[in-house]
Parts: C-alpha cells; structure tokens; sequence
C-alpha cells in the first residue's frame, strides 16, 4: 500500500532479508560504474555543506533538542519529512520514472525488535556523540578530527552486530 | 556579495529541512536509490572484514554509491567548514547552556564541545567513552535498527512505514535517556 513498488529480486540478493531491511539500497537494475557513481557524491556535497551550515552535525543542537530548549532540529526532521513525503506522494500520483526510465522502487522496512533495542542504544549513542552516521562524515570533513576514531568504533560496532546478529532477539 | 554573505550565516530549519526532504526524491530519480546513510558502515564491513560473516556477505559493489554519497559529505563539510565560514561564534540556547555548564562543559564556541572533541582526549575516559562507546552505540544500533535518522526517521516516515515510526520513537527515547540520565553520571566520572 505504502510501497511504490516491491521489488522481488531484492530478496535474492538479500540473505535473511526479513530480519534485516537495508536502508539506503540501490534498487536500480542498470550498473554504474566509477564516474555514474559521482552523481551521488555531488548530492553528498550538497547534503554535508546543508549539515554543517545548518549546524546539524552540532553536539550542542542535539543537546537542545533532547533539552526542549530549542526547536531547531525538530523543525529540520519534521519538514524534511513532510518534503520528502509530498515528494514521493507526487512520484507515485504521476508515476514518474528515473533518469534511467526505471519504475521508482523503494522497498519497505520490515518490522523486528531490532528497531526497539537497537534504536534505542542508536539514541543512547546520538546523545553521546551528537551525531548520527551522517553528521560523522560531515563533522570528520569540518575538521574534527577525533571523529574518525568514533567513526571507526561506529565501523566496528555494525562488524559486531554483523557476528552476533544471529544470536541477538528480533 | 550579499548572497555570499548570508550563504555563511548559520541556516534555519525551514531552508535546511526542505534540502534535506528533496534528497529523498533526487537519489530516487538519480538512480533508484533510497536515502540513507548508516548502511556505508556496512558496506565498508562488507568491502573491507567481511570476515566469512554471512552478513557481510553480500554484493557492496552494487552499493558503492553509498559510499561515494558519505564522500560527499565529508567533502561538503570541507567546503562548509571552511570556505562559507560562519562569521559569527556558535549560538547555543541559554537553558542548554546552563545546564551544560553545571555539567562540566566550558567551551561553547565551536560546533563540538572542544573539552571533549579533542585530540588529547582520544587516549583517555573521555575519549573511550564519547568517542569509542559512543561511537560502538551508533554503529550497532543503527544496524541492529536496521537504519539511522535518515534511513528510518527521514526516508522510512516519509515513505508511511510504521516499523520506522517504531525506531524513530526509540531513537528519541535512547537520546533522552542518555541525556538526562546518563550524560549527568558519565560527565561527572571523566571531570
């Protein structure tokens, strides 16, 4: 219902795909290769230079939103949704294809108790470290350089969910 | 140069939000890709220790222009850091401001608080506690979770996907417990 369309050939590439949905998938059949790729870092220039000029990536913006003491980033993420969902509601009405002349696919996010526990230690480390995966990237290029060392123990972390993954409740 | 001037204030919420919310139908028209970002940790797991792990085991190639979109960002950052420098010094809410004070927090100037985000603190309490447990809590959790901010509270919600209401309802409560309750304790151990 919610989903453009469901891809079928995904759960081939996928092992275990119900106890583990990707984000951030590629859902285009066509190969790119090096320079097709480069299209994605340029929107990432973009994406990095809205983070910090926005101050998003800041330990202290999300200090101000676990505190109520401001409504910055609740602002960002709330219209940031209501965009990207008047934005894919307008895909779907008029049915619009990608560059390539795909037929737009994303698929759905299954339900685990991953999403429970797991999001809830993401958020023990957000208020940490004051940043998600994304921010990491952009605070390591603004010059913090300490944050490799997070971004390396975040690395880490997903290799050690990765090994006890089967072990873990979902 | 007033545009260049204004470009370098700090950007409010109802510019930079908008931005955020457009990347998600311009990665789908690009090239059919979903937004989000915490899978790059995998794909580097995947490209870099797989390790015979079946998890890791997967085709990361296909993936690759998640990496190539965290590139970005970082590059990004560069280019915002230090070629749009805000003039001004970082504004921080008072009551923030105060609470963090009691905490310990002195130095208020920079985007991260330099008292923790620095150099000398990599081989210390606070570096093994904000910088590598911290860092462990977001990479496992984001996988565990099965997405990040982006992938669950930007591109999951706006796609209408209840189990990413789920997450995003735990990230909040992981973040306000760790705010009110752990940081006090932690802050208090490493002064």
């Amino acid at each position: 219902m919610t989903t453009i369309k469901n891809n079928t050939t995904l759960e081939a590439n996928l092992s275990d795909k119900n106890e583990d949905s990707f984000d951030g998938t590629n859902q285009q059949s066509q190969k790119e290769g090096f320079t097709g790729n480069l299209k994605y870092l340029i929107v990432g220039v973009f994406f990095g230079i809205v983070f910090v000029k926005a101050e998003i990536v800041s330990w202290f913006r999300i200090q101000e939103m676990f505190r109520f003491d401001s409504f910055h980033m609740y602002g960002v993420i709330g219209s940031a949704v209501i965009v990207g969902l008047i934005s894919l509601q307008i895909i779907k009405r008029f049915n619009i294809r990608t560059l390539g002349g795909e037929e737009v696919s994303i698929p759905p996010k299954q339900f685990n108790k991953g999403q429970i526990y797991g999001g809830f230690m993401f958020g023990l480390g957000w208020a940490i470290t004051g940043a998600c995966p994304g921010p990491l990237f952009a605070q390591i290029g603004s010059g913090f350089l300490v944050v490799i060392i997070t971004l390396l123990s975040g690395i880490a972390g997903t290799w050690t969910y990765g090994l006890l993954r089967s072990r873990l409740p979902h | 140069m007033e545009l260049f001037e204004l470009i370098r204030k700090p950007w409010p919420w109802y510019i930079a939000g908008p931005l955020i919310g457009f990347t998600v139908p311009i990665l789908l028209l690009l090239g059919n890709k979903s937004f989000g970002i915490s899978s790059s940790l995998r794909h580097i797991c995947a490209a870099v220790i797989p390790a015979n792990i079946s998890f890791f085991k997967y085709d990361w190639k296909k993936e690759a222009w998640n990496l190539f979109f965290v590139a970005g960002i970082a590059l990004g950052g560069f280019i915002a850091t230090y070629l749009l420098t805000n003039p001004d010094s970082l504004l921080v809410a008072e009551s923030t401001k105060a609470s963090l004070m009691q905490l310990g927090i002195t130095d208020f100037s920079g985007l991260m608080p330099a008292d923790l985000f620095s150099v000398e603190n990599i081989f210390s309490l606070k570096g093994l506690i904000f910088f590598v447990a911290g860092g462990f809590l977001v990479g496992f959790g984001t996988r565990y979770a099965g997405g990040c901010t982006s992938g669950h509270a930007i591109m999951g919600l706006a796609n209408l996907q209840w189990p990413s209401l789920v997450a995003t309802f735990f990230f909040m409560a992981g973040g306000f417990f760790s705010t009110w309750i752990l940081l006090p304790w932690l802050l208090k151990l490493v002064s």
